[in-house]
Formats: C-alpha cells, structure tokens, sequence
C-alpha cells in the first residue's frame, strides 16, 4: 500500500516535471532562435533554419555526375565512366576523381531521376537543374557536428551608423547605411532613465503630500488619481500632441519625459502613497516636534524609509519606458529615435534582412533583460503591489 | 553655478519678512530667475543638433533629473520666504502641486479635450454631432477592429491566465520551481518590438527553398506545404495572440503562484482526507480562495489586451484582417490625420475601461486607506 503511494506520488511528480519542461522548451525556443540567427553570416541564415548549426542527420552532397551531350535523354540513361564524368567528395569533403566508382551501372529514365533514385547503399541520385543541365547530383544522409561559422558581424552592422555590406539571399552584396542602433541605444538611456527617476521623483513628493499633509481638496484630488490609473494613454494623444507642436516640444527628450511622467504618474503616486501611508506615524511626530521642515523630514526621513518601494517602481518604470513604442513613435519619431522605433523600422523596411532584425532585437533586450534578471526580486514586489488594484 | 541651499531659511519668520529689505524681495526673484534661466540654457543646448550624441545623452540625464529636483527645492524655499500663515498653507502645494498639474495636463484635461475633439469634424473645424461616433461604430473596418479585440480579449486573456495557472500549480508541486518560473517569466522583459522580431522569425515564408521559418520548417517535416501565415485571416490573429500569451503567461503566474501559496494546507489536507481528487480539491478549495487575485490578473490582462498596439504595428500593420482599435487609432490619427475620428476612438477605449475604472473608485471608497 505504501509503496504503490510511493510509486504514485514519484510519477506525478515526473508527469509534473514533463509538463513544465515542455512548456519551459516552448518558452526558450523562440529567444533560442534569434539568438543563433544572430551569430550566423548572412548568406547561411537565408540558406538554411538556424537548427541546423546543431548535429543532425542531413543529405550531404558527395559527388556530381555530368552526362556527356551524346546521351540520349529519352528512355532509360545508363551512367557509365564512358558516357559521364563523375566528380565525388570523400566523407572528409575532399574532392576526388571517381573512376570507376561503384556509381557507374545505374540507370533509369529521366524522371526517375528527377524525382531521384535511392541506392541500395542509401545514397539517392536527383537530377540537378533542368533537362539540358544533364547534370546528376549524388548525396547521401550523414550526421553534421555542430557549426562553428558563426560570426559578430550582424552585430557590428546594425550597430554603426556608417555604411555597411553584407550578402544577401541570392548571394549579392548589398551596400546600404547601417541603421545606427548604438545611436538608438544611447537616445533608449536619455530616455529612460530621467523617464524613470523624474516621476518616481515627483510621486515620491505627492505621496508625502497626500499620506501626511493636510490641505482642502486632498480627498477630491486622490480620488481623481485612482480614476487615472487604468485610463488609456491614446485619450491623451491627440491633445497633447496639438499642445506640443505650439510648444516646440515634439522630437525632444523634455517632451518626451513630461508624457511618460504624466503616464506613469497615478500608478507611481498610488503606490507610493500606499508605502508611505504605512510609515509608523510615532517616527515622524518626533521629527515635527523636534522641529524639521516637511522638506527635511521628506528628505531625511521619507526617501531613504521608501527605498525598496521606489526601486520596485523604478524597475517597472524603467523596463516599461525601455520597451516603450508607441510614445516613443509619436512624441519622438525620427529625431532622437529610440532602440524600439529602430527594430520596428528594421523590421519595416525590408522585413527579410534577418541577419540585422535578429541582432536588432538582441540588443535591444540586452539592457532589459539584464536589469530584470539582476532584480526580479524588486520587481516582482513592485507587481504584486501593482496588481492589488487594477 | 546656483547653490538653492539657502542658509537656514526656516528661521525667517513674519518678523523677519516684514523687515526685510529690498534686497530680500530682489533675491526672492533673483533665486527663480536664474533657475529657470539656467534651465532654460539647458534647453537649448540639448536642442543643438552638433554636439555628440554621448555628451548630449550624458547633458540631458544629468539636466533632467537634476532640473526637477532643482525647481523642488527653489519651490519649497520661495514658500519658505512667505508669511509663516501662507507658507504653511501653501506648502502642501509645493509637494503635490507638480504631480497634480501633470497628471490634469496629461490625462485628466485630454478627456474632455478629446471628448470635444470627437463632437468636432476631423480638422477641428466643424461641430459635426455624432458623425465620428457612428463611423466608429457602424464602419467596417471598425467593426472588425472589435472583432479582432474581442478575440484578444477572450483568447489572449483565457490562454494567458489559463497558462499562468496551471504553471504556477504544477510548479508548486516541483523541485525546480525557481527555475521554471524564471524561464516563463522572462519574456516580461522583452518589449513587445522585440517579440514581434522572435516571432515573425518563426512564422517567417519563404515560399522557395528550405524554409527559415520554425513554423514552415515543422509544417514541412510532417509533410505539409509551407503557408504564409499571417496573411491567412482570420487564423493569423490567432498566431497574434499566442504572442502575448508568450508575453503575459510570467504575469499571471507570479500572481496568481503567490496567491496560491497563500491557499491554508490544512484546507487541502481535510479535502485530500475527505477523499476529494486533486482537482476537485484545486476547483473548490485552491480557485475560491484566490478568486480575488484572479479577478485582479483578469483585469490587468483585459486592459491590456484592449490597449494592444505594438505587437499589431510590428506584425502586421493592421493588414490582412488583424486590425485593433488602438491601430486604427494610430491610422486614423498619423496616417490619415482624421484628428475626429482618432478622439471617438480614443473615447471608446475609455468607454472599454471604465467599468474598470468605477469598480477602482468603488473599493477605494470603500477602503479610504489613510484618508
């Protein structure tokens, strides 16, 4: 009895297992993906799937018959030394001279061949081309280590802003302006990262302001705050872009920065505030009794107590601008574009140049995910906090 | 450059205003002045088109940031100087004042803005009644761009939260939980740019050749023909959808895990005792007890689903039947500058969330944390 429990519990727990592993491999295959594609020369990437630069079984081509002009095509072909030259690869890929090879004595009619015919040795013989090519490939299924022709190329050409070349599906060089994604990078920090810290700064203040200030209109003014949190940001779009074109403000990092402040404000302001609120109301009673300013107290007291609220804001928020399209696109555009207006641009263009959209979007994660795995901890607090209300 | 740190400003009392000089007068106006100047010159700088890119990043954290705590304190000290009466009435606004005007100019005034803007024609001419709204709702293209959001809505949502469950159940019950949750998690990190980069790759159609696609790749394998398939309506939603899901499963799961750790042991123990399956136990015990959690992540994900933009954009730019709202939006304000028609959009997204928005307020009231 015990033992069928034991035995029980032991393959739920590998069902289980099962489960989320297959899961998990969906997950990762597809970063895997684009991960490899971005590391290989561009002319392979158009040629075959990125999979293959791991072992797998495939038909290599190992020799190449040419039919001599005499042979008639019609009918059976019969391929003899005396009628075709064979050319072959031994297993280590070096050309060789077949003479006399066991390839000769085979025949069948040209659309035998074209459909290609299986050797008895597993090898199988395909026409290559059309009728008049009279040429006869020969390939047999082989394992294929792991390809080591990878490269930093597609980095470097998406990266610069000068003029690249590169290969590409039908093996032409094109020469064209690299898209300048390192400019992106840097125009992604300007930003982000005031993008981050100035709401968080002002929230910080309104929290304070609302948590532990007395002034008429607080109740009316923080029940509007909890009414924005959800509304959509294209409500504000048509306006705000009006207001900026009189104010010269389109295409600048201020402009830019006062909408994603205005945005990311009521969430930020709820949040904290909800921190802040919890701050025991004894500590701070001795500050005013000792005779400190709210600035002071806010200052001394307030910023460093809310630190780990802020950083699990300042995490969301800066991850969130990072990755941010569409207030970028329209508040931005062209000038000072970010990393994101660069990819989808990339992707826009031409929408085959995989070598540069995949190294693209590489390094437009980078910075992303490496600020998430370093702090998922922070940010996961910040979403559960995030998510008790809407 | 400005030291804002006045020497001990605190101490100037009513007294002290009333004897004050001119000269007190002169730097009280002296102070925001050069602040703003300072500011100002900043401006320009980083409007200068032939400095280096990296300076001009470096300049623009380094004003921006500093700017705002700059004006902060300029503020707090000008409020400082006035009549202890004033200073004390209107300090509060000094710290709640910004984020409020900010908030009122971003998004409280844009709804009536747009509101008037949706009742106007679409160069903002005309008073046009309801012509936008009974385009928004009774055009084609808009019906399927509702369509299309109601499949996000119920698909995207039900896999995403679906998914998230499941996992975070599964996982409870494994060794390596940490590390399957950070795998299902990380693509939080990934903007949405970016997936559509991962997974146009694997939809990718070639047509001729070995395809480089994973999608075709396997299709071809099990012995099928490639397809294009985000040209085949209305399935390419579909193939939209499962993007987000990819996206959105790490959200819903890191919730809702939490939630069901919170779930007594005790509870399920009885049940187990009782006799009760493991699902059986999982659908009465585990899901009324975080039934609140999974309404918040359902809401979350609704939004979002409702808002969707950039996967659309990136994917397929609203083609071949895959339009949502948010992207005829975007058309209908940049591409064909129908300022009108964009607004009553806009308005309808509000309309989408407001039910979401009145059972915020609701709970809030019902709370009133702190107040």
């Amino acid at each position: 009895m015990a033992k069928s429990a034991k035995i029980q519990k032991r393959s739920q727990n590998f069902v289980v297992n099962l489960v989320l592993i297959v899961i998990c491999v969906i997950w990762v295959v597809p970063i895997l993906g684009i991960l490899i594609t971005s590391f290989r020369p561009s002319e392979q990437i158009f040629r075959t799937g990125w999979w293959t630069v791991f072992p797998h079984r495939t038909d290599v081509e190992v020799a190449r018959i040419k039919i001599d002009p005499a042979v008639d095509l019609d009918g059976e072909i019969l391929i003899e030394p005396t009628n075709s030259t064979i050319e072959g690869r031994t297993p280590s890929g070096e050309v060789i001279e077949y003479d006399g090879n066991p390839l000769t004595g085979i025949s069948a009619t040209y659309e035998d061949f074209r459909d290609g015919v299986t050797l008895d040795d597993g090898r199988t013989i395909q026409w290559s081309g059309n009728r008049r090519s009279r040429e006869l490939r020969v390939y047999d299924r082989r394992w294929v280590g792991f390809d080591t022709n990878l490269t930093l190329k597609n980095y470097k050409d998406v990266i610069t802003g000068k003029t690249i070349t590169y290969r590409d599906a039908e093996g032409r060089t094109i020469t064209r302006t690299g898209n300048n994604l390192g400019g992106a990078f840097l125009n992604s920090l300007a930003v982000s990262i005031p993008g981050t810290i100035i709401p968080i700064l002002i929230a910080a203040f309104a929290a304070f302001g609302f948590a532990w200030l007395d002034f008429p209109g607080r109740n009316f003014f923080f029940t509007i705050i909890v009414a924005l949190l959800v509304v959509p940001l294209q409500i504000a779009l048509v306006p705000i872009l009006q207001d900026y074109v009189k104010m010269d403000l389109n295409g600048t990092f201020l402009g830019i920065w006062l909408a994603h402040s205005g945005f990311g404000l009521p969430l930020a302001t709820y949040l904290l505030f909800n921190y802040i609120s919890t701050i025991p109301r004894e500590l701070l009673e001795s500050a005013f009794i000792d005779g400190a300013s709210n600035f002071t107290i806010f200052v001394r007291l307030i910023l460093p107590l809310s630190v780990p609220a802020l950083a699990s804001f300042a995490i969301f928020q800066f991850l969130w601008l990072w990755n941010d399209y569409l207030v970028a696109l329209i508040f931005l555009g062209e000038r000072n574009k970010t990393v994101t207006i660069a990819v989808a641009q990339l992707v826009g263009e031409k929408g085959q140049d995989w070598h540069l959209m995949t190294s693209a979007a590489f390094v437009s994660m980078i910075l992303p995910l490496a600020v998430f795995l370093a702090l998922q901890r922070y940010f996961v607090r910040g979403m559960m906090a995030g998510s008790v209300k809407g | 450059m400005l030291n804002p740190e006045n020497p001990e400003p605190k101490k100037i009392g009513i007294l002290h205003w009333f004897s004050s000089t001119f000269g007190q007068i002169l730097i009280s106006l002296f102070v925001p002045a050069v602040t703003f100047l300072v500011l100002w010159q900043g401006y320009l700088f980083l409007s200068r088109a032939d400095v280096p890119q990296i300076i001009l990043v470096i300049v623009a954290i380094i004003w921006g940031v500093g700017g705002v705590a700059l004006l902060y304190l300029v503020a707090n000290w000008l409020v400082l100087k006035l009549p202890k009466a004033w200073s004390k009435r209107l300090q509060p606004f000094v710290f709640v004042g910004p984020a409020i005007a900010i908030m009122g100019w971003f998004l409280a005034l844009p709804v009536f803005r747009s509101l008037i803007s949706s009742f106007r024609n679409n160069y903002g001419t005309q008073w046009v009644r309801l012509d936008n709204y009974i385009f928004a709702f009774t055009n084609p293209r808009m019906l399927e761009t509702f369509r299309n959001n109601l499949l996000w809505l119920v698909f995207g949502t039900g896999f995403s939260v679906a998914l998230g469950l499941l996992i975070a159940v599964l996982a409870d019950r494994s060794k390596f939980e940490v590390v399957y949750k950070s795998i299902i998690f990380t693509p939080m990190a990934i903007s949405f740019v970016g997936a559509g980069v991962i997974w146009k790759f694997i939809y990718d159609f070639k047509g001729a050749g070995s395809e480089i696609g994973l999608l075709n790749a396997i299709v071809v394998a099990l012995g099928g023909n490639p397809q294009p398939w985000l040209t085949i309506a209305p399935w390419n939603n579909f193939l939209l959808i499962i993007i987000m899901v990819w996206l959105q499963t790490g959200y819903a799961m890191v919730i809702l895990s939490s939630a069901i750790k919170g779930v007594p042991a005790e509870l399920l123990e009885a049940a187990r005792i009782d006799g009760a399956s493991e699902v059986r136990g999982f659908f009465s015990i585990t899901v009324p007890y975080i039934k609140g959690t999974l309404l918040t992540v359902i809401t979350t994900i609704v939004i979002f689903s409702l808002k969707l933009f950039d996967i659309v954009r990136v994917m397929t730019g609203g083609n071949n039947q895959t339009n949502v709202i948010a992207n005829e939006f975007y058309l209908q304000k940049f591409t064909y500058g129908h300022d009108g028609r964009a607004s009553a959009i806009a308005i309808v997204l509000l309309l989408a969330v407001s039910p979401v928005i009145i059972y915020n307020l609701r709970i809030f009231n019902k709370e009133r944390k702190g107040f």
